[in-house]
């Protein structure tokens, strides 16, 4: 039955977890209750990407998006929107205008963005194979076993250029054609779906909102290198995925489009989902099959490489879940449409996940080549609070940061390494002036050590070295020699790591020493941590001159280290103060003062 | 000879690891737990499958909240695996626990987006507020606070989970509250 209405609600887990379930329900309430259940249906999508004012509701036909929308507003909504056809003014993202503004497209943070990987994301039901069907789902799977050979397909992805986008930016023909050529009675296709990188979660809303893309992806890989079994490695932690995965493995074995002799052409092709268990270095490929095949996670040197000897010692071609989900569109429209999008090396779209100070904060998909200032201000809104722009770090605990001077940089995988950084998978993490670089460097070290599987010792012990001599400098106590050692330290294990974690982890640290010397020698030689965040290096201290004596400030002391009478001079007692900045927030005379 | 050599290598690490774990995982007093029927169903469907082992630790885990000793000893013996396999997996994966957490499960975000939001101080907040460090549980046995590495939601930073219900834009002074919400119930 059609409706007369659709009211689309963002089931991401980020929506979902900010009561967007409950969202959900009151909707359906709510039509039934004001009975119009016949003239409307809510539907459950993927990720919209405006995670900063989740949970998102879109309205169709009308196309009306509505922001922050709480449970409490289902009622209005469905008075309103449904029954007198009156759009809800107060939900609109930009509430001062009238309607004309209330669509996705006119809102500044949708319109640089090129939508490819999250095409269907925030469109479809990803719980329905019939809507992703009518989106075009599963005739990129159907050309390619009814019209194309295999080195057909191989060719139009050399055409379309499409790189890795797992981190490391790999040619993914070429991964396919070695796996094709090497002879072997069975062959593996992976998904990369180890999305551990802190701060990104591109991999996560894609399945989230697409999930039979990758499977019709993984099915054409199968078919072009010659597999019959592909394996989705996934996170544990992403337990929606999962559900949403394993839904429509079944919804696609029920239409024949996944199994034994799929579309009635003879192929045969299975999909098995399996579990990663909290390891960061499970994204690494040999790692990850290690890990697949019921082990610790422990990478093992290459080569060989996987597309010769991988899954159970079997030729097995391992790809990202943003790879995966580009290669309908270029079975579909071809190569030499896909090239056209992006720069000379990189091409086609990037998924970010935009995050930290900033105002629009969400996952956000634009042509290689865009600046990072057009994703920062554009599409990200300037920084939160009007504070200063510091610096923005890709590429995760692997990349770098990049600061305000290369900002007009275009960002494709050659801009991003020659600056220090990388492309990584896709974690974009701004940082304002409050954030202290020394500090930053620290807190990706120790993610490092936690996440050093300890097989090799330029890794094993040098992160744990750096993290050391790192906590020193942020704790008053480092030298110059520390950091003329980290830098020996960092450049060695660069070479002599045996994976890529290894071999990337000093980058945060090397980079940051790079572009913020200053900053590193301002703890190092004046023992001070300009942004204030190294608590053993501030000093708070209240100006008597300002001081008028309204005790907020010792009201709001945690541990009772600020003294004074009533309208007298208060003084902080530096051996009881524990540094938090509580009075600093709290003083409305700008008497409290940090050093 | 080399590969009796390696073979006695790896005898010394089994024997030494079935020793770690002795000593390391609960006493058998305190952990009488037992495989269920359908758990051990699970595992001999799970048995003819390469690869098996992790598939089968985090459906124990999800039954019991950690891996038991003992059951530990039977997943080994259905999967016809030696122990230290068990183990090594157990204790590689930051998701596998040996030891039984609180019947609350507080997970703190510790993803770049959080961390620079003010996680750390959400979980010193959170060890004030119930009295115990990380990875401890409180008395009552009610709850347990780990910080995890990013929970996908980093628009909402910074996070906290509570068995797996996400609690997103936590401030410090909000914390009492949340903990409140649980506990007793």
């Amino acid at each position: 039955m059609a409706f007369k209405n659709y009211i689309l609600v963002c089931g991401g887990a980020g929506c979902e977890a900010n009561r967007g379930v409950d969202l959900y329900k009151t909707l359906q309430k709510e039509l039934q209750e004001q009975g119009v259940e016949n003239e409307a249906q809510v539907v459950k999508t993927g990720c919209f990407g405006f995670c900063e004012k989740g949970p998102i509701v879109k309205m169709l036909p009308d196309e009306t998006f509505y922001v922050s929308v709480k449970p409490e507003d289902a009622k209005e909504i469905v008075a309103e929107h449904v029954v007198k056809g009156r759009p809800v003014a107060r939900l609109l993202y930009d509430k001062t205008q009238s309607r004309t503004n209330a669509k996705l497209e006119d809102i500044d943070f949708y319109q640089k963005q090129v939508r490819i990987v999250l095409r269907n994301c925030g469109v479809i039901d990803p719980d329905s194979i019939d809507e992703y069907i009518a989106r075009d789902g599963y005739d990129a799977l159907a050309k390619v076993l009814t019209e194309m050979t295999q080195d057909q397909v191989i060719e139009e992805l050399k055409k379309s250029g499409l790189r890795g986008r797992g981190g490391a930016g790999f040619l993914t023909w070429k991964k396919w054609m070695f796996t094709k050529q090497v002879a072997s009675n069975e062959k593996y296709v992976i998904c990369n779906a180890d999305e551990g990188d802190p701060g990104a979660y591109m991999d996560r809303s894609t399945i989230e909102g697409d999930p039979h893309s990758i499977l019709e992806a993984m099915t054409i890989a199968g078919r072009t290198v010659g597999a019959s079994q592909g394996v989705i490695y996934i996170r544990a932690e992403y337990p929606l995925a999962i559900i949403r995965l394993e839904n429509a493995i079944k919804q696609a074995k029920d239409y024949g489009l996944l199994g034994e002799n799929i579309l009635g052409t003879g192929f045969n092709f299975n999909i098995e989902i399996r579990l990663g268990a909290g390891a960061f270095v499970c994204g690494e490929e040999t790692a990850l099959i290690a890990s697949t095949e019921g082990r610790r996670g422990m990478p093992i040197p290459r080569p060989p490489f996987p597309a010769v000897r991988g899954l159970w010692q079997k030729p097995t071609v391992i790809n990202n879940v943003e790879t995966y989900a580009n290669i309908p569109m270029i079975v579909l429209r071809g190569g030499d449409w896909f090239a056209k999008i992006g720069t000379e090396t990189s091409k086609g779209t990037k998924v970010f996940a935009l995050t930290g100070k900033i105002n629009n904060s969400g996952l956000i998909e634009v042509p290689m080549g865009t600046t990072l200032r057009e994703i920062i201000y554009d599409i990200g809104g300037g920084i939160r609070g009007g504070k200063a722009f510091k610096a923005v770090q890709t590429g995760g605990p692997s990349g770098g940061v990049i600061t305000s001077e290369y900002l007009d940089t275009p960002i494709d995988y050659e801009h991003l390494q020659k600056l220090g950084s990388i492309m990584g998978s896709g974690g974009m993490i701004v940082m304002d002036e409050d954030d202290c670089m020394v500090d930053v460097a620290r807190f990706y070290q120790e993610f490092c050590v936690d996440e050093s599987c300890g097989k090799c010792a330029p890794c094993r012990i040098g992160t744990r070295t750096i993290y050391n001599l790192l906590t020193g400098i942020c704790q008053g106590r480092g030298t110059m020699d520390d950091l003329q050692k980290i830098n020996e330290i960092g450049r060695a294990m660069q070479k002599a790591a045996l994976c890529g974690l290894g071999q990337t982890a000093p980058n945060p640290v090397l980079s940051t020493m790079k572009y913020y010397e200053k900053e590193y020698l301002a703890h190092i030689k004046e023992k001070k941590c300009p942004s204030g965040k190294c608590r053993d290096l501030v000093t708070y201290y209240i100006l008597p001159n300002k001081c008028i004596g309204c005790t907020v400030c010792a009201r709001r002391c945690p541990v009772g280290a600020i003294t004074g009478e009533r309208q007298k001079i208060h003084t902080i007692n530096q051996e009881t103060c524990i540094k938090c900045g509580e009075c600093l927030k709290a003083c409305k005379f700008s008497a409290v003062f940090r050093r | 000879m080399l590969s009796l050599e390696i073979q006695f290598i790896s005898l010394t690490t089994e024997i030494a690891e079935v020793l770690i774990l002795n000593t390391t995982m609960e006493k058998p007093a305190a952990d009488d737990k037992k495989l269920t029927p359908e758990l051990k169903e699970f595992i001999r469907q799970w048995k003819p499958k390469p690869g098996n082992l992790i598939m089968v630790l985090h459906r124990v885990q999800e039954h019991f909240g950690y891996i038991p000793r003992n059951v530990a000893f039977e997943v080994a013996d259905l999967l016809d695996v030696p122990l230290a396999r068990v183990y090594g997996v157990v204790t590689f994966y930051h998701l596998f626990k040996l030891k039984k957490p609180g019947r609350f499960k507080i997970a703190v975000c510790m993803g770049t987006a959080c961390y620079l939001k003010g996680g750390e101080d959400i979980i010193k907040e959170l060890e004030n507020i119930l009295g115990v460090g990380l990875n401890a549980v409180t008395p009552d046995g009610e709850f347990s606070v780990e910080a995890v590495r990013c929970l996908g939601c980093c628009g909402l930073a910074p996070v906290l989970s509570v068995n797996g219900e996400v609690h997103g834009n936590v401030k410090k002074d909000q914390l009492a509250e949340i903990v409140a919400k649980y506990k007793g119930t």
